[in-house]
């Protein structure tokens, strides 16, 4: 912890060579050839993309901006969302810990906003609290607040960093393929078989604490994640995305890519803390990744099943 | 935002201050009070400092709060460390034989002045006073029915002893 305040880690920005072709990758088939328009139109934007990611900081988190901040979190989590979290007394009061959350409400995802304003005000703002995001989402010039809420851009480099200076991590193994997820499976956890959070809690032997929410995929109407029109543009080579979802939200009405965000209709948040897992303790000495994350993801779906049987009508909960 | 109620104990003093100063006692009566917790060497008295929160509307706000005010049976103020700027008062006033008036205060102001730190202390103030209310209500069904069960007994010892 104290490394942390003393040092001020410098966290990876969350680009891998991989991930936009960089030295040494090959881009396939299409770097192969004179590029098209589309193509050189893509890989601007991706350029520009990798250009606005800020290579994070953990020290970026500012707690006094967030104490001030949260009258205006406290007004939207309360008023508009109706917000509710319980179980917060589940997060050891201490320490590292990976929170591990379902994630809904497509690029504007309300249970995050409601989750920090009830981190923040039970543990207090003095306790470090991270949460990964999407580098798109970083990258998004009205969105750079966020860093000083601690997030900081998804990457192996920045979890290992985050949990080393002693935070609490917030990770949503399913990202923007859960989070765009169709509005009818809202009630359906779906890490798309993701296991890196597994492997931190292990290398980092720290508890992993489930978080599971609910209303934030009924904030608009999802209806595809668009996985195949995302290939075709070559999203997922040049972005990292996987996906571009396609829905039906205010004030867009048909809302492609959902890069601009949306507002969000008033839907009920409903947040459940799990117990703590510790790993070890539960599984011996060398616990099966596998095995974790099914109890993780089972442990998780039986809530949200719970929850969603306390639901009588979308939206208003 | 200062928010404040009021109610009439038919108890002494001494008796309400029991329940008012032990922290051991809080969850049972607090309205909306998720925690209170010791985290001082000392459990009451001045400079005991309680970690305490309270549910208003989406969050659990409060923080670290030290006693600032000791003057018993009468008077036990606190002021917040970290958390939500707050600062709170217990106040007991004898108000005939065995009576007592009991005042509880809280005065807090949220961070980040401005227009949404005002709608919000004002928009959260109501949610304060029920629970302020609802507490006051329960502390004085707690104390009288503590003072009742005593008499009884001590009705019960006096017949055995004659």
């Amino acid at each position: 912890m104290a490394a942390a305040h003393t040092t001020r880690p410098m966290a990876h920005n969350g680009h891998r060579r991989d991930a936009f072709g960089g030295e040494g990758e090959p881009l396939g088939a299409a770097s192969q050839q004179e590029p098209g328009f589309a193509e050189r139109l893509l890989q601007a934007v991706a350029g520009r993309v990798r250009g606005r990611v800020p290579v994070a900081d953990l020290d970026e988190r500012d707690p006094d901006y967030i104490r001030e901040s949260l009258p205006r979190l406290w007004l939207l989590a309360s008023l508009w969302f109706r917000g509710e979290v319980r179980g917060l007394g589940n997060i050891p009061d201490e320490g590292p810990v990976l929170l591990v959350g379902n994630h809904s409400g497509g690029n504007v995802s309300p249970d995050t906003g409601v989750f920090i304003l009830a981190f923040s005000t039970y543990f207090g703002v003095e306790r470090r609290f991270h949460q990964l995001a999407h580098n798109l989402v970083l990258s998004m010039p009205f969105l750079g607040v966020l860093r000083k809420y601690g997030t900081v851009a998804a990457s192996p480099e920045n979890a290992d960093l985050a949990l080393r200076s002693g935070a609490a991590l917030l990770v949503y193994p399913g990202g923007d393929y859960e989070v765009h997820r169709p509005s009818w499976e809202r009630n359906r956890v779906n890490f798309a078989g993701r296991h890196g959070f597994v492997r931190l809690a292990l290398e980092h032997d720290v508890p992993i604490v489930p978080v599971v929410a609910i209303g934030g995929q009924e904030t608009a109407l999802f209806v595809s994640r668009g996985e195949g029109l995302a290939k075709l543009l070559g999203l997922d080579r040049l972005l990292r995305l996987k996906v571009l979802p396609i829905s039906l939200a205010a004030p867009w009405g048909l809302n492609v890519g959902d890069m601009l965000g949306h507002i969000p209709l008033p839907a009920k948040i409903t947040i459940e803390v799990l117990p703590a897992i510790h790993l070890r303790e539960q599984f011996g000495p060398q616990p099966p990744v596998d095995e974790v994350y099914d109890h993780v993801l089972e442990t998780m779906q039986e809530t949200l099943d719970a929850l969603a049987s306390e639901r009588r009508l979308p939206i208003l909960g | 935002m200062r928010v404040a109620a009021q109610i009439d104990v038919a108890a002494p003093p001494e008796l309400v201050w029991a329940f008012v100063t032990d922290p051991t006692r809080m969850l049972h009566f607090m309205a909306g009070v998720t925690r209170w917790e010791v985290v001082s060497a000392r459990d009451r008295g001045l400079g005991a400092r309680y970690r305490t929160l309270m549910r208003v509307g989406s969050a659990e706000v409060g923080g670290l709060v030290e006693t600032v005010e000791y003057d018993e049976p009468w008077d036990m103020a606190w002021t917040s460390v970290t958390g939500i700027d707050q600062r709170g008062r217990w106040r007991l006033r004898a108000n005939g034989p065995n009576r007592t008036r009991v005042e509880l205060r809280l005065s807090y102001s949220v961070p980040g002045s401005g227009i949404a730190g005002w709608i919000t202390e004002h928009v959260a103030a109501p949610t304060v006073r029920g629970n302020l209310r609802r507490s006051l209500l329960e502390l004085r069904r707690q104390v009288e029915h503590e003072r009742a069960r005593a008499r009884a007994a001590a009705r019960r010892r006096a017949a055995h002893a004659s």
